[in-house]
């Protein structure tokens, strides 16, 4: 079997996610490596769409951002980000948005604007960027971050882009949306959301990783699954196309 | 009528110490010639406006130019925090920074009604975000046509904006490929434009290719011949990002006393973007400078 990091199995994990996905919003990150990999395997229909103003990318290297001038050249269409936002994400074009945070509650809500007071911050994080409008607009929602007991927390400092709220139909209650989040893909394992109380639950795991792993990084009473799956380890070509093709230099897979 | 200048002259009468200014450009064509003249020209309480403040505005801010941001994303793309903000917002230093503050599609919005001169302007992002608890200008009205209500945002119409492009003519009718961000949207919204352009052609390259034109001379009231001038930004078909120097102003910024020695050595001991491209040395501009893709040609027709 081939040796692979715990952010490797993550973003493969990610990729898999967008199997047969035809329009995913393209996040800085995590998320921008997991949808160029699945462009690359689960999913080579899949348009990349950028909040910069980008339909349809086809990177010839890993942007190391949302604006890198790679995802200009041979891409479907570029446009002002007016039109982006409008037409294609307000609009209801977009099935997946992909986003990341420094703080997520049980519910998927998200922030990453603030930790402490908004008015006196402890730490003053980036904001929501277009994070709010892809987590409100995009038909579903894939969440990627890391566990560890900062970020998965009882209660966010502040609501950047909200998730399910306060659980329950308090999301329904928003108006016409997209359903919310789909999935929290970690270091260690994947939750999903009851479909009732829209709590995530932990519904698989990796390869080593174990239940009392999980239940250590997060701030409340873990969730599980009736029974649990066991995620396949990134295959051969996974690992190839992460390390050859995407991010030759192990800056995001390390 | 030619509206040629140097930046050292365009932002001496064209900005003022207090005016609200956006130097626009989503990663692509963020002139930071500009910010570094408004830098050197040592402008004061001056409300920056920008989606991502980028590393341009927090050169500004930790220079002391800066009392107010209004922005949506206070980040190093692709790498991480904003130092020098970060701590004029934790800690004051070197002075307090007021923030306002929206989502990407809050701001375009706001100079979307700045543009196009309305009161306000609908859109359905915010719902269920605690940025409606701190931001009292974004608020909510019922749809005059149906049930329900909807957010909104007022118009933001800075005193001047600063937009770099690929090229302009003397007059300052500006063509624009690649990432557009809110280019078009920021200089119509702005009481005073001013454009920097990696080239100024012939009238006719610009009537050449009509569709192409972002900013027409109508609305410019400057003209700097700035090349290289989006440097550590990008300028597409020109020269790629600067991925290491955003790397480095990570480690830069970290410490206001090497922040300001960078400043000093970089945009203080300097007189203008010129010698800015001749001390970043030929090697820089070689490693940044992409291969050739051409675009295919339209045929726009001669009639008769």
């Amino acid at each position: 079997m081939n040796a692979y990091t715990a952010s490797e199995m993550m973003i493969v994990a990610a990729a898999r996610e967008l199997a047969n996905a035809r329009v995913v919003f393209v996040g800085i990150g995590l998320p921008n490596i997991a949808c160029n990999l699945a462009q690359r395997t689960v999913a080579p229909h899949l348009e990349l769409i950028y909040e910069s103003g980008v339909y349809g990318a086809r990177p010839g290297r890993l942007p190391l951002s949302i604006g890198d001038p790679c995802l200009v050249s041979g891409a479907v269409g570029v446009m002002p980000m007016s039109q982006l936002l409008q037409y294609y994400l307000q609009r209801g074009l977009i099935d997946v948005g992909f986003l990341g945070a420094a703080q997520i509650d049980r519910y998927g809500n998200l922030n990453t604007t603030v930790i402490g007071d908004y008015h006196r911050p402890k730490v003053r994080l980036p904001g929501s960027g277009g994070a709010c409008e892809i987590a409100l607009m995009c038909h579903r929602v894939l969440i990627i971050t890391r566990l560890s007991q900062r970020t998965f927390v009882k209660k966010l400092d502040f609501v950047t882009s909200p998730g399910f709220l306060e659980g329950g139909e308090a999301r329904i209650r928003l108006g016409r949306y997209g359903e919310g989040p789909a999935a929290v893909i970690t270091d260690m394992g994947i939750f999903r959301f009851d479909s009732i109380t829209h709590e995530m639950f932990l519904a698989s795991l990796y390869p080593g990783c174990t239940v009392e792993n999980v239940q250590e990084q997060i701030g409340w009473p873990l969730r599980m699954a009736d029974e649990l799956d066991m995620i396949a380890p990134p295959a051969e070509e996974e690992l190839r196309i992460l390390r050859q093709e995407l991010d030759p230099a192990g800056r995001l897979r390390m | 009528m030619s509206k040629l200048t140097t930046m050292r002259e365009a932002i001496a009468e064209l900005v003022h110490d207090g005016d609200s200014v956006a130097i626009e450009g989503f990663t692509h064509l963020i002139c930071f010639a500009a910010g570094h003249e408004i830098i050197r020209q040592r402008k004061r309480d001056l409300v920056l406006c920008r989606l991502t403040p980028d590393l341009i505005y927090d050169q500004m801010v930790a220079a002391g130019c800066a009392r107010k941001l209004i922005f949506s994303y206070l980040g190093n793309p692709g790498v991480g925090s904003l130092h020098a903000i970060r701590r004029a917002v934790e800690k004051g230093v070197p002075a307090p920074l007021e923030l306002e503050e929206y989502t990407h599609f809050g701001m375009v919005a706001r100079y979307i009604a700045g543009a196009a001169g309305l009161p306000f302007y609908p859109l359905r992002t915010f719902a269920g975000s605690d940025l409606l608890r701190v931001n009292p200008l974004i608020r909510q009205v019922e749809n005059p046509y149906g049930s329900g209500a909807v957010f909104v945002v007022p118009p933001l119409c800075p005193d001047v904006a600063i937009v770099h492009v690929q090229r302009a003519d003397a007059t300052g009718n500006a063509q624009i490929w690649g990432l557009l961000g809110v280019q078009v949207e920021a200089a119509f919204a702005a009481k005073r434009v001013i454009v920097a352009a990696e080239e100024i052609v012939d009238e006719a390259i610009i009537r050449a290719d009509p569709n192409r034109t972002a900013i027409p001379a109508l609305i410019v009231d400057a003209v700097v011949h700035e090349p290289f001038g989006a440097h550590p930004s990008y300028v597409q078909g020109y020269y790629d990002r600067d991925t290491e120097a955003y790397i480095a102003w990570d480690i830069i910024s970290r410490e206001h006393g090497s922040l300001m020695q960078w400043l000093d050595e970089w945009v203080y001991g300097l007189s203008g973007r010129a010698e800015y491209v001749e001390k970043l040395g030929s090697q820089v501009w070689e490693r940044l400078r992409p291969d050739e893709a051409w675009s295919g040609q339209v045929n726009y027709g001669r009639y008769r």
